[in-house]
């Protein structure tokens, strides 16, 4: 993308996200939500989510240990740690700490 | 000094203590957005007219991989749909206040700030200004949400590869998502999200991650019905504004430092 088509993305991104958070509070009762569309949000977070993150772990960071790349092993350590402890900042730093010493150690 | 309100003050008491588990997400999206070749300047005017961290962190991690601009907005408008259920939820609450007061309240609308208020909505009376209490915080959040993600950008394109910065995209996202997988449903939605996004990975433009997305929002809705039939018929009214399909755990999709 070039800058300009960058910015074009960010004015369209804002303008839809203003969209939704404005539709109901500035047009009331006006607005019905499709049944579907409601019973369907709440699994748009995971699945959106799941989809950016699974395929980050086939990229290759060149460093390997055994079958295992070095960011496949920091991400199911992180995984793990996201699952117990449920806190951002905790599981982004055991995931980078744990990459760099992997790198460090393997690299 | 500024007089603030009663509400004012009250909403500013309940967001203190949400404010600093929020630096680290700033940071890390801002960071993020460095590490994927979006420009400092960018990710500041990113942050103030887009203001929604998850769908930020997408964004930028889909231009990193060079998605087509529309897989770019189709991502950012999924993710943002949850805003039209905080949209709806709130509605009933400010329909005295004029059209330039609700504008903003929209603006401002995030996850803590919308979880804060409904709860605080329903306890109150209409004696008090949900309107100075939405605000009060809203600002807050924004202006912190503004600096840290400034912060993080410039830090950034400082720090060397060595560091492996690219790795702090997915890496944010799995802390985000992780919590967010509380009932078998959205483990179901997460899954095939996951699955069918690296089985279509060599699609262009990161079309595969749209499909995944869209199957796996399918699969979990059609496993909260099968599951929702089987043992107790949970009723969700549907007049309801937050009424959200039946959770049994009752945990929405709003974690700990996850907003805006």
């Amino acid at each position: 993308m070039t800058r300009p088509e960058v910015w074009l993305v960010i004015l369209l991104s804002g303008a839809i996200t203003f969209s939704h958070r404005a539709s109901f509070i500035m047009l009331g009762s006006r607005l019905k939500m499709p049944p579907l569309l409601r019973r369907s949000l709440a699994y748009i977070p995971p699945a959106v989510l799941a989809a950016i993150v699974a395929p980050a772990l086939l990229v290759d960071s060149g460093v390997s240990v055994g079958p295992l790349d070095v960011r496949l092993i920091a991400m199911i350590a992180a995984g793990i740690v996201a699952w117990r402890v449920r806190s951002l900042l905790v599981t982004f730093v055991t995931g980078m700490a744990l990459l760099w010493v992997l790198v460090a150690v393997f690299g | 000094m500024i007089r603030l309100s009663p509400a004012a003050s009250a909403g500013l008491r309940d967001i203190a203590p949400i404010l600093l588990g929020l630096i680290p997400f700033g940071l890390i999206t801002g960071v993020s957005g460095a590490a994927a070749g979006i420009t400092a300047v960018d990710m500041v005017f990113m942050s103030a007219v887009v203001y929604a961290g998850a769908s930020q962190l997408a964004a930028v991690s889909l231009m990193g991989a060079s998605a087509a601009p529309w897989v770019v907005l189709l991502t950012v408008g999924l993710i943002n749909l949850r805003f039209l259920m905080y949209s709806a939820s709130l509605a009933p609450w400010l329909q005295r206040y004029g059209p330039v007061a609700r504008g903003l309240i929209a603006y401002l609308l995030v996850d803590h700030t919308y979880a804060l208020s409904v709860i605080r909505y329903a306890k109150e009376d209409d004696s008090f200004d949900r309107r100075d209490y939405f605000l009060s915080m809203g600002v807050v959040v924004w202006l912190q949400w503004s600096l840290m993600t400034a912060l993080g950008a410039v830090l950034g394109t400082q720090l060397p590869p060595a560091l492996h910065l690219d790795f702090a995209v997915p890496l944010s996202f799995l802390a985000l998502l992780v919590p967010l997988v509380t009932t078998r449903p959205a483990l179901v939605a997460a899954v095939t999200g996951a699955a069918l996004a690296i089985l279509l990975a060599p699609l262009p433009y990161s079309l595969g991650m749209v499909i995944a997305t869209l199957l796996g929002v399918a699969a979990g809705t059609v496993t909260e019905a099968v599951v929702s039939r089987r043992p107790r018929a949970e009723a969700s009214s549907p007049t309801e504004p937050q009424g959200r399909a039946p959770e049994p755990e009752g945990r929405a999709p709003v974690s700990e430092g996850r907003a805006p």
